[in-house]
């Protein structure tokens, strides 16, 4: 086939275009300039749009022997990952900006053009094992990124290679190194990566400006503090609520829900949080249909953690997932997840957009 | 012929069509030769003693056979490492100097479509040294006339400290009329400087006969090796070091002499400038024939910049070996992919550090809409281009165009 291997930078999409390479495929690397301001050089391990990181694609190409092109996908990314980013938390929801970036960008517009340019299929670094357009979670538990893939289409998914799926991250670094990647001992990106400081509240405080408004208690209505915009918050946080006094009961107090137009963030005890059932919008489904009206599953309602057992109907509005247990902080703008549990990794049957929790 | 793409269209070329010369061309074996044998020869240029005298009796012929080759005197050569380095100096080293003697000279005149070199040069000394950049527009086809330069120079001749208009123009091929443009600058008392490092070897460059108070030009643009150039600077033009150190060069550029590379420069020097006339039909013949054929399969695609149909200072009003052409609806990144699959090395604009195509600001300035712009690709001929090249680009142009555009829906920016 001929690949066209999308190139971070990294370690993992390194050693996936090796891969792809050595089984016999075409491969082309591509490096995506996703930064409108690409100049400065990255430090520690954070970014993946800098141009050491453009250096380091490029090496890793030398290395495999593999043509390699830099195109600029910044606009296009700014607009439908930072932007919808933005409006994500302008509007008291919290979004996950690395599935957005696989849903629009990856496996989008840049999987649609590799195909328009003659080629069968975009291989990428991430962590999820893709065997005949069934996608299951990577072997490697700890590094599993079929979460932020689970929105992918039965057509995306026919068109996308993983090849380090079914590897474990310290093996992966390892064959980096046996191949002569320089970046087999790069350490790992873990933040945003267009937001290299790590300070989110920073970066939006710096596009939506000052928003006042309460953060109240959510059983008394009681306003406890003053903030400075919605975006400062996410469903489940405790730190930086800007609350002096303590709780009446003395145990902490977390963030229960966002209401964007009147600003007011209402918080509570760490109980208050338990949700039973989660209302998802926009179901895109891996098979191309949901699997029945009413299905067992496990749901996963975050990219780590917050796993549950679940029952999901679909409904004219999305999907409406009832869980066995409980799952703390399940905040809006996030996905649900939906899996058939298997003994050779679980399947991902489908990815919704969370608009309510109870 | 056209043919049917297959399979390894997208990954496998087979051989090279190398039709960007306007980057780098292919060192002449002569060059080659002569810098191999140099650099067998120990001497420092400076050195007092026979293997010194040595060095730098091959430095001064080298700087002799160069004076002459482009009608300078032998004192006027000031070598560099290149075109870079000799834009930088002439452009900032002018600015200090013109300053220094009146503190009114605070605007940099350039073109705005110069060579980074010379863009960015001016822009840091708006940003560090308190100038005041003056972009010089130009026409449809990128030139700049006369009469803007008269009218921006009128405006307030006591405050102009320099201009900067390049001799031909390294994306679109447009030459720029630089005998008039230095008379218009002499009016007024200014120091024009000259970018030529496209034109020397291809067009007739006479450096007195120009005008030019300052001309930049290049090695490896004409045959000659990476990093070795020249800064020709008048005689009486004041103009402030960048570099300090031994003192060379006029004391306007320190730095131990690279005797070699001097030696392979005034070479390539030599040999371009005297097969330039013959060189010159050998290449416009080569490039119009790539027009009619790429024209003839994309009926929609256009020539930017000038015809090459006119005169201008006695030579073609267009650069012999440049075809810059537009392909409504295509990325240039897409565009230069499949052809690099096929064994076709093209440009799409000048490359930026990242390695991203940024739509040309000289496209821009002519006045191209920013898709235009991004949909562009430059061929360029050399001494080593065949007929066989413009052939390999017309056997494919057509179905990559159509690729290209089936790709160009999925467009990042812009057009959508």
């Amino acid at each position: 086939m001929r690949v066209l291997a999308a190139m971070s930078g990294g370690v993992d999409s390194a050693v996936a275009a090796g891969r792809a390479v050595d089984a016999g495929h075409d491969v082309v690397g591509v490096h995506l300039a996703l930064s409108e301001t690409p100049d400065a050089l990255r430090s520690g391990s954070r970014g993946c749009c800098s141009r050491e990181d453009a250096a380091d694609a490029r090496r890793a190409a030398d290395v495999l022997d593999i043509p390699f092109y830099v195109w600029d996908f910044a606009a296009r990314f700014t607009e439908d990952v930072v932007d919808d980013f933005v409006a994500a938390y302008a509007e008291g929801r919290t979004p996950n900006p690395c599935l957005r970036c696989n849903e629009k960008i990856k496996f989008s517009a840049l999987l649609d053009r590799a195909l328009a340019l003659g080629f069968d299929a975009v291989c990428t670094g991430h962590y999820a094992r893709n065997v005949s357009g069934v996608l299951r979670r990577a072997v490697d538990a700890d590094k599993d990124q079929s979460y932020v893939l689970a929105v992918l289409t039965r057509h995306q998914l026919a068109h996308a290679m993983f090849p380090i799926g079914d590897t474990t991250k310290p093996r992966v670094r390892a064959e980096a190194a046996e191949r002569g990647l320089r970046v087999a001992d790069k350490p790992d990106s873990h933040d945003i990566c267009f937001i290299p400081s790590g300070d989110t509240r920073a970066f939006l405080g710096a596009r939506l400006g000052t928003r006042p408004g309460a953060v109240v208690d959510a059983e008394t209505g009681a306003e406890l503090a003053r903030h400075d915009g919605v975006h400062g918050f996410t469903v489940g946080q405790r730190k930086g609520l800007g609350i002096d006094a303590p709780a009446g009961d003395g145990r902490p107090r977390y963030v229960l829900g966002i209401e964007p137009v009147s600003g007011t963030v209402r918080v509570g005890p760490a109980a208050a949080l338990d949700v039973r059932t989660v209302e998802a919008e926009r179901p895109v489904w891996a098979a191309g249909a949901a699997p029945g009206e009413r299905f067992d599953c496990v749901a996963q309602v975050r990219a780590h953690g917050g796993l549950a057992a679940a029952t999901a109907v679909v409904t004219d509005a999305g999907v409406v997932v009832e869980l066995d247990e409980p799952l703390r902080a399940v905040a809006p703008g996030q996905a649900v997840a939906l899996y058939r549990p298997d003994a050779d990794g679980d399947v991902v049957l489908g990815s919704a957009t969370i608009t309510a929790t109870r | 012929m056209a043919r049917q793409m297959t399979q390894a269209d997208v990954t496998s070329p087979a051989k090279t069509t190398y039709l960007d010369h306007a980057a780098t061309t292919p060192v002449l074996d002569e060059v080659v030769a002569a810098m191999a044998d140099a650099m067998r020869r120990t001497g420092n240029a400076s050195s007092l003693h026979t293997s010194g005298r040595r060095a730098r009796r091959d430095v001064e012929e080298a700087r002799e056979r160069i004076a002459a080759a482009v009608g300078a005197r032998p004192s006027e050569v000031v070598l560099t490492t290149g075109g870079t380095e000799s834009d930088n100096l002439a452009v900032k080293g002018l600015y200090w100097a013109r300053r220094a003697a009146d503190r009114r000279r605070r605007r940099v005149l350039v073109s705005s479509i110069e060579h980074h070199a010379v863009l960015d040069a001016a822009t840091w000394l708006s940003e560090h040294e308190d100038a005041e950049v003056e972009l010089l527009g130009v026409d449809e086809v990128g030139r700049v006339t006369p009469a803007s330069l008269r009218a921006a120079l009128a405006r307030d001749p006591a405050s102009a400290a320099l201009v900067s208009v390049m001799w031909a123009n390294n994306e679109v091929g447009t030459v720029n009329p630089i005998r008039e443009l230095a008379a218009v600058a002499h009016e007024f008392g200014v120091p024009l400087h000259t970018d030529a490092v496209q034109a020397v070897g291809v067009l007739p460059v006479d450096f007195t006969a120009s005008g030019a108070d300052a001309l930049t030009l290049t090695g490896h643009k004409l045959g000659g090796p990476y990093g070795a150039g020249v800064l020709l600077l008048g005689r009486d033009i004041a103009l402030t070091p960048l570099l300090h150190g031994g003192g060379q060069e006029r004391d306007v550029r320190s730095g131990t002499l690279d005797t070699p590379s001097v030696v392979a420069l005034a070479k390539a020097v030599e040999v371009a400038v005297a097969d330039m006339p013959r060189r010159a039909a050998v290449l416009s013949g080569l490039r119009d024939d790539l027009v009619g054929k790429v024209l003839a399969s994309v009926p929609d695609a256009t020539l930017n910049g000038d015809p090459g149909t006119g005169v201008i200072d006695g030579g073609p009003s267009r650069l012999p070996g440049n075809a810059h052409l537009s392909f409504p609806g295509c990325e240039g990144d897409s565009l230069l992919m499949l052809l690099d699959a096929q064994g076709i090395e093209c440009s799409t604009g000048s490359a930026c550090t990242a390695g991203v195509a940024q739509p040309s600001h000289v496209l821009l300035a002519m006045g191209a809409d920013e898709a235009t712009a991004r949909g562009s690709l430059r061929f360029s001929f050399g001494h080593t281009s065949t007929p066989a090249d413009v052939d390999a680009v017309a056997a494919v142009i057509g179905q990559v165009v159509d690729r290209a555009r089936r790709a160009g829906q999925h467009v990042p920016a812009g057009g959508r």
